[in-house]
């Protein structure tokens, strides 16, 4: 558990970065710092491991304040991961990520052994170990990053933007990594993002700041989405909002309707007024026939209209509302586990059901 | 013509023996030079990784050393072998004085150009400041630090003539006689076995350089070279038509920043490479 305590910073400039912060970040859940640049919430984070000094307030981490601890002792015992990752470049990956380890005074072997875990455990492969990080992609020298920031195993571990410098899909290939991970260690974990999205997939509880250093709410995503407590948050989640929040609306039962089928390599059959959904052999989703088109001889891969996204079975609403909203016949695909075609669902389909789960939720707001 | 007469007088047996000899004259001047190079880097390096690891002091370095840069170094070494009245000393200390700015400028920029989130992520890991300017700082700044002493020396081989002036002898002798008697073959020949010397020490310097540079970083210059390769055929030659006076003329017009220390390094560096390349 980590404790701000009225903590507030002051640069020599005269800027004020954190304004009377008090807030408690719960042990073994992902808090997200989340706010606009210059909203004071990677000064926050660094004031935990006392790589920024507080101008006033206390900083507990476990009941500890962070002052009666020589700094870099303070540091070997909380994990860090930057932007960019920052690891060494003179170092091989095995000896970045034995570093905290090493500087415990580890035996170099048994530093090194740990570390071999840790690749292991960030999924990376163990011949990597031998390379150096200009050899790896910028999504491998972050996997690199968190590992090394785990060896030592710190039970509290701080993000700065990690994953601000990847490409959207190995970022969000990074999120599920780390949310794996999360359930696995069950870690604390404060991580720093200006990214509303990511605040809300990743965090657990969400901390959003606003300029001047002022913590504006402190709540579950669900609830940010739902209920913003003013117009900067409600401004800052942005308008897209209500769509966003379907990520927290369980599908439930969703009833799937049927469309006819047909099977890559076979004949099409006579032309229908009916969208005509094809898959392949184990049954994927490939594309769609238009309504009243003739097909010579066998469908093949080429004559199809792209399909739309697909949406899994079980998995939150808004998945099977873009899958809806996306497909050229209006018909979300739904596939079930292994990606096999389970059935269709319309944009209304799904309206009615989020409309069902309504009810609470007003219900809820009437209470207040 | 010339080449000729220096041919003959290289293969002048008695020009390769005794106490005047091309083999005392390269020993005294080799002497020199090493022990120049070496009290510079004494003097240099660790001044450099201080300045460059507290970040303090850094404009008043790059000021210092611009101005030490244009100061004469005949005159430097007449003026303290007046003053102290002869010796060694005075010689050594004038060329001790020359090499220390590419050193120090070398070895600041090289601790300054380790990435600030290397840095950062060396305290953040709970580094020491000591574990951070060894373990981090030192080891990222040897590519530019060695150009800075392989700089110094090119100088240094170069200047350490002037200790013939004086009188203590070196390959500055056979210039200097050569001229006297208007004996050129005896003047090439003492230039060329300088020449020669520069391009023998820069030789071994380099191969120190490649035992002292982490093999990471190596491997990360490798990873650069493609995309500045574009930009490398246009460098060689306007570094090496500006030469020394060009360096150190950028410097002063670009300000005192760290930036302009680096950069000025690095133009060492690429000055030495075409030039030992070609």
């Amino acid at each position: 558990m980590i404790e701000f305590r009225a903590v507030t910073k002051r640069f020599d400039d005269g800027t004020v970065a954190v304004n009377q912060l008090d807030l408690t970040v719960e042990a073994g859940i992902i808090t997200v710092f989340v706010g606009p640049s210059g909203c004071g919430k990677t000064t926050s984070l660094r004031m935990i491991n006392r790589m920024v000094e507080p101008t006033s307030g206390t900083i507990l981490v476990d009941g500890q304040d962070v002052r009666a601890a020589d700094p870099p002792r303070l540091r070997r015992g909380i994990g860090y991961v930057i932007q960019q990752a920052g690891l060494f470049p003179h170092r091989t990956v095995l000896d970045n990520v034995a570093t905290v380890p090493l500087l415990s005074g580890w035996s170099r072997g048994r530093a090194r052994h740990r570390a071999a875990e840790l690749l292991e455990l960030v999924g990376l492969p163990a011949e990597l170990g031998r390379r150096y990080p200009a050899q790896l992609s910028g999504g491998q020298q972050q996997r690199v990053g968190v590992a090394r920031a785990l060896a030592a195993d710190p039970p509290v571990l701080l993000m700065d933007e990690p994953f601000s410098a990847v490409d959207p899909v190995v970022r969000e290939g990074l999120q599920d990594e780390l949310l794996r991970l999360q359930d696995e260690l069950d870690k604390t974990i404060v991580f720093v993002t200006h990214d509303i999205d990511e605040a809300v997939r990743i965090g657990e509880k969400v901390a959003v700041f606003r300029e001047g250093g002022v913590l504006a709410q402190y709540a579950a995503p669900a609830e940010l989405l739902a209920r913003p407590a003013d117009d900067f948050v409600a401004g800052f989640v942005g308008r897209d909002r209500g769509y966003r929040s379907l990520s927290f609306v369980d599908s439930g039962e969703v009833a799937l309707d049927q469309v006819s089928t047909v099977a890559i390599g076979q004949p099409a059959g006579a032309p229908t007024a009916e969208w005509v959904l094809v898959l392949d052999e184990q049954r994927h989703p490939r594309g769609w026939l238009p309504p009243r088109s003739t097909v010579e001889g066998a469908v093949t891969e080429a004559g199809l209209t792209p399909g739309g996204s697909l949406y899994q079975a079980g998995t939150p609403l808004r998945g099977a509302l873009d899958a809806a909203l996306s497909s050229p016949s209006g018909l979300g695909v739904v596939v079930d586990e292994r990606g096999g075609y389970a059935g269709v669902v319309t944009a209304r389909q799904v309206l009615d059901l989020i409309e069902r789960a309504r009810p609470t939720a007003t219900g809820a707001e009437r209470g207040h | 013509m010339i080449f000729a007469d220096m041919f003959a007088w290289l293969a002048d047996p008695a020009n390769w023996t005794g106490p005047a000899g091309v083999p005392a004259r390269v020993g005294q001047h080799l002497l020199y030079c090493l022990i120049a190079v070496a009290a510079a880097s004494a003097i240099g390096v660790p001044l450099g990784l201080w300045v460059g690891h507290t970040g303090r002091g850094g404009l008043l370095l790059v000021g210092t050393s611009n101005s030490i840069r244009a100061l004469p170094t005949l005159g430097l070494v007449t003026l303290l072998y007046l003053v102290a009245g002869g010796g060694t000393g005075p010689v050594l200390v004038g060329l001790v004085v020359l090499a220390i700015p590419p050193i120090l400028a070398g070895t600041y920029a090289g601790v300054q150009d380790v990435d600030r989130g290397v840095v950062d992520a060396a305290r953040g890991m709970g580094m020491t400041g000591w574990q951070r300017l060894w373990q981090v700082e030192l080891p990222n700044a040897t590519p530019l630090l060695m150009s800075g002493i392989r700089s110094a020396m090119l100088q240094v081989v170069a200047t350490a003539s002037v200790a013939a002036y004086v009188g203590l002898g070196g390959l500055g002798r056979p210039l200097l006689d050569g001229l006297r008697v208007l004996d050129y073959g005896q003047f090439v020949a003492g230039a060329v076995l300088i020449a020669l010397l520069a391009v023998l020490l820069d030789a071994v310097l380099a191969v120190f350089q490649r035992v002292v540079v982490p093999h990471g970083l190596r491997v990360v210059a490798r990873a650069a070279k493609r995309p500045a390769s574009a930009n490398r055929s246009s460098q060689p030659e306007r570094t090496g038509d500006a030469g020394e006076s060009g360096a150190s003329g950028d410097t002063g017009a670009a300000g005192t920043t760290g930036e302009s220390a680096a950069e000025l390094a690095i133009m060492a560096s690429r000055r030495e490479t075409g030039g030992s390349e070609r």
